[in-house]
């Protein structure tokens, strides 16, 4: 029955995609990092509810393009960022947006589990509190739970949300970042390498928590990892050298790239 | 020989057994370094340790133990009489065959032997060479000086003789060791080591003996007058026990004292925490690359200048500043120009102070707030944090324990600070609460006791070293209790 369901919505998202419709939009983005270019005239249009991968050996521009989408850049000196990217309709380089809105609706994980030296609650509550978004401590409450139960967390943890979040195992920390990032309800979560410094059990953990997300939020994620890729999005984009060499369906992407570049990295002759 | 040319023939023979070393071993390898178990140099500075470190030994052993020696002889020779006289005489008596004994080094051979056909006119010769004695010797006093003459010539020779065989035999056992089997280098390692203990020992013995010294000082005082009335009592007025009072109690209070010390030093904390943590939190997480290498040094400057200066500063700037300033405010609002604020007083040494713990809390708060992991301010900013928010609730949380660490060790150094204390609080020892009145600190009570014409025995210059002592405990247990926070936060991240 269960398994039926799901089915039911893997095919519905599946025939959501196929309407194409696009969340963020990167036209022409170049990123400086003051007289060094890391990235050359990005067009990529990441679509909504599909998990899009962005892969390609290191140093190749991934983790700068995912950063440019909620602007995290910024936090870098002598950072710069031309081009245009718009969230829905708006374009998030304009100075009038605010960029703390933008973060609430574009959230991001990151490659080391970073939960605050707090409690479990309060790792949760952080941005709910922050934003404003809970009128009372019960709203709050559910807020936390809602989230946890989003991020496969809340079983492993309920009994304990007052301990330090930083006292889990990097599994669970990790999942806790991404309710962390849940929380908030953004429209976009990045990922950077969100399982790079897990182990196998977590990481399968985590992938499969990829997969349930899709469902409600537009996911872009940055793996190393070809398997993982392959496993858990349906486009993926292949960076090179500050280029964007190809996006495309994952499944034509491994099994019949157009670019030649392509197919070497996957095939593993270089990176 | 002297010393120092003994020393210089042992460096000479130390360097030498360093080149022959690297060239046995050179030889005994034929071209195929690997065949040695240590590089060359090092069977070069196993013979040159060899050659200096016994030798240098003996020599340190000598310096120390034989003018011991030849005293013990020289006095042994003294005539029963003289020996019957009590020890301060004979240390006299010494001192001057001493004198004598240099005297006669300056004479030809003829002067110095007319001088033993007729003593009496010893003072006046070696008066005119320069050596002027307290009395005329005694007859036996030239015979003994010419012993130590004698003894202590012989004693240089032989110390020689036997520094430079120590030297060649050290070298040449050392030498005979090389072997290409031979560990010199784990041998050389071995004497670094023991060097760089020594270094420490020193150092913490060192720290020891100073504690050790005002104890005994302390501890005499604690005699004379009972720890009870020192550390309870209210009055501090030290001078009228000097009278010849049999009673002091009460005279000797610690209370206002520390009083002032601390209400000086939570001035100081009161000006120096919020600047310096803000200038810690711009300097660390908002300004620019370009900001920072310029506006840190300056801040830092700050720190760099003598605590004197800061002392000039507040005696002639800051004190007279207030002052005038207090007279016109109390113009306007009574319309009688009295100044409420006295130049010397609780206020403006606390401010200076203050100025000058700044650089210290923000630059230890900026090295605590920077290692705060990028990771926690990104996971913060990625969630829609803005950056004011981000210090508030997670970097700050996350470092207040060391910050907590460093305003401690800041509070210590405040205690302890004594110039700018000396010129700008006052010496009046009162027990009041308001900041614009003169109060008094523990250390400048101790600067106070110390200078001028006292003897080392009354209470009036040994509390001194009772207050010191106090001053010392409060200030290390502050410290080991900012330590021990430190160190627990340290733990937080990995």
């Amino acid at each position: 029955m269960n398994m039926m369901s799901e089915a039911a919505v893997e095919k519905a998202l599946d025939k959501k995609m196929n309407d194409i419709s696009y969340k963020m939009i990167g036209k022409d983005v170049s990123v400086y990092y003051g007289d060094k270019r890391a990235l050359y005239d990005v067009n990529l249009n990441v679509r909504e509810n599909t998990v899009t991968a962005l892969i390609g050996p290191s140093g190749c521009g991934k983790s700068t393009f995912l950063r440019t989408l909620n602007r995290m850049n910024d936090t870098i000196d002598g950072c710069r960022v031309t081009g245009r990217i718009t969230l829905d309709t708006d374009d998030i380089y304009d100075p009038a947006i605010d960029v703390v809105e933008l973060r609430a609706r574009v959230g991001m994980v990151f490659q080391k589990p970073n939960p605050f030296p707090k409690s479990i609650y309060e790792n949760v509550a952080y941005g709910p509190r922050i934003h404003g978004l809970a009128k009372s401590k019960a709203d709050l409450d559910a807020i936390v739970e809602r989230s946890l139960q989003k991020a496969g967390l809340w079983n492993e943890v309920k009994d304990r949300l007052q301990e330090g979040g930083t006292g889990l195992s990097g599994g669970q920390q990790q999942r806790l970042c991404i309710a962390r990032a849940v929380a908030v309800s953004p429209e976009v979560i990045l990922m950077d390498e969100p399982c790079s410094a897990l182990d196998p059990i977590a990481t399968a953990k985590v992938e499969e928590l990829i997969h349930e997300l899709r469902a409600n939020f537009t996911i872009v994620i940055v793996t190393h990892s070809m398997q993982q890729a392959a496993r858990v999005s349906q486009r993926t984009a292949m960076f090179h050298l500050g280029n964007l060499v190809e996006e495309n369906d994952t499944d034509k992407m491994f099994t019949n790239p157009d670019d030649q570049r392509t197919q070497d990295y996957i095939m593993g002759r270089f990176g | 020989m002297s010393i120092s040319l003994l020393l210089l023939i042992v460096a000479v023979i130390g360097v030498v057994g360093y080149l022959i070393g690297s060239w046995r071993a050179n030889a005994l390898a034929g071209g195929k370094l690997s065949s040695l178990h240590s590089r060359p140099g090092y069977y070069g500075s196993f013979v040159a340790i060899w050659s200096m470190l016994p030798a240098i030994a003996i020599l340190l052993v000598w310096i120390i133990a034989s003018p011991i020696y030849i005293g013990s002889a020289v006095r042994g020779g003294f005539p029963d009489e003289v020996k019957a006289e009590p020890q301060a005489t004979q240390n006299l008596n010494y001192n001057m065959i001493g004198a004598i004994a240099r005297g006669f080094k300056l004479l030809s051979a003829e002067e110095r032997d007319a001088l033993f056909k007729d003593g009496t006119a010893a003072r006046e010769v070696l008066g005119s060479k320069g050596v002027p004695l307290a009395a005329d010797p005694a007859p036996y006093m030239l015979t003994a000086a010419d012993d130590l003459n004698r003894m202590t010539t012989a004693s240089s020779t032989f110390l020689s003789i036997l520094v430079v065989i120590a030297a060649l035999a050290g070298g040449a056992f050392a030498y005979r060791a090389i072997a290409p089997k031979f560990r010199a280098r784990n041998r050389v390692e071995g004497v670094m080591l023991v060097g760089l203990i020594v270094a420490s020992s020193i150092a913490i013995l060192t720290t020891v003996g100073i504690v050790a010294s005002m104890a005994t000082e302390a501890i005499s005082f604690f005699n004379m007058v009972p720890a009870w009335e020192f550390f309870f009592g209210t009055t501090w007025d030290p001078r009228f026990a000097a009278a010849g009072a049999t009673d002091s109690s009460g005279q000797f209070g610690l209370i206002p004292l520390l009083a002032g010390t601390l209400y000086i030093g939570f001035v100081a904390m009161l000006v120096a925490v919020p600047v310096g943590l803000f200038a810690a939190i711009y300097m660390s997480e908002y300004a620019s690359r370009h900001v920072r290498s310029v506006a840190k040094p300056l801040l830092e400057v700050l720190a760099g200048i003598p605590t004197i200066v800061y002392g000039f500063f507040a005696l002639v700037t800051v004190g007279p500043f207030l002052r005038d300033i207090s007279a016109q405010l109390s113009g306007l609002v009574t319309g009688n120009y009295a100044s409420f604020i006295q130049a010397q007083s609780v206020l403006t040494a606390g401010f200076v102070m203050g100025i000058m713990l700044i650089p210290y809390v923000s630059s230890l708060s900026d090295d605590i707030i920077t290692a705060v992991p990028r990771a926690l301010r990104d996971g913060s900013l990625g969630l829609g944090a803005t950056r004011s928010e981000t210090i508030k609730r997670v970097i700050l949380p996350a470092a207040l324990p060391g910050i907590v660490g460093a305003l401690l060790m800041t509070a210590s150094r405040a205690v302890g600070e004594t110039m700018i204390v000396v010129l700008a609080a006052g010496v009046a020892a009162r027990m009041q609460l308001n900041p614009f009145e003169p109060m008094t600190t523990v250390t400048v009570k101790i600067v106070n006791q110390l200078t001028g014409d006292l003897e080392f025995t009354s209470p009036q210059t040994l509390v001194a070293f009772a207050l010191g002592i106090t001053l010392f405990v409060i200030t290390l247990c502050l410290n080991i209790y900012a330590l021990y926070i430190v160190r627990k936060y340290r733990e937080q991240y990995e």
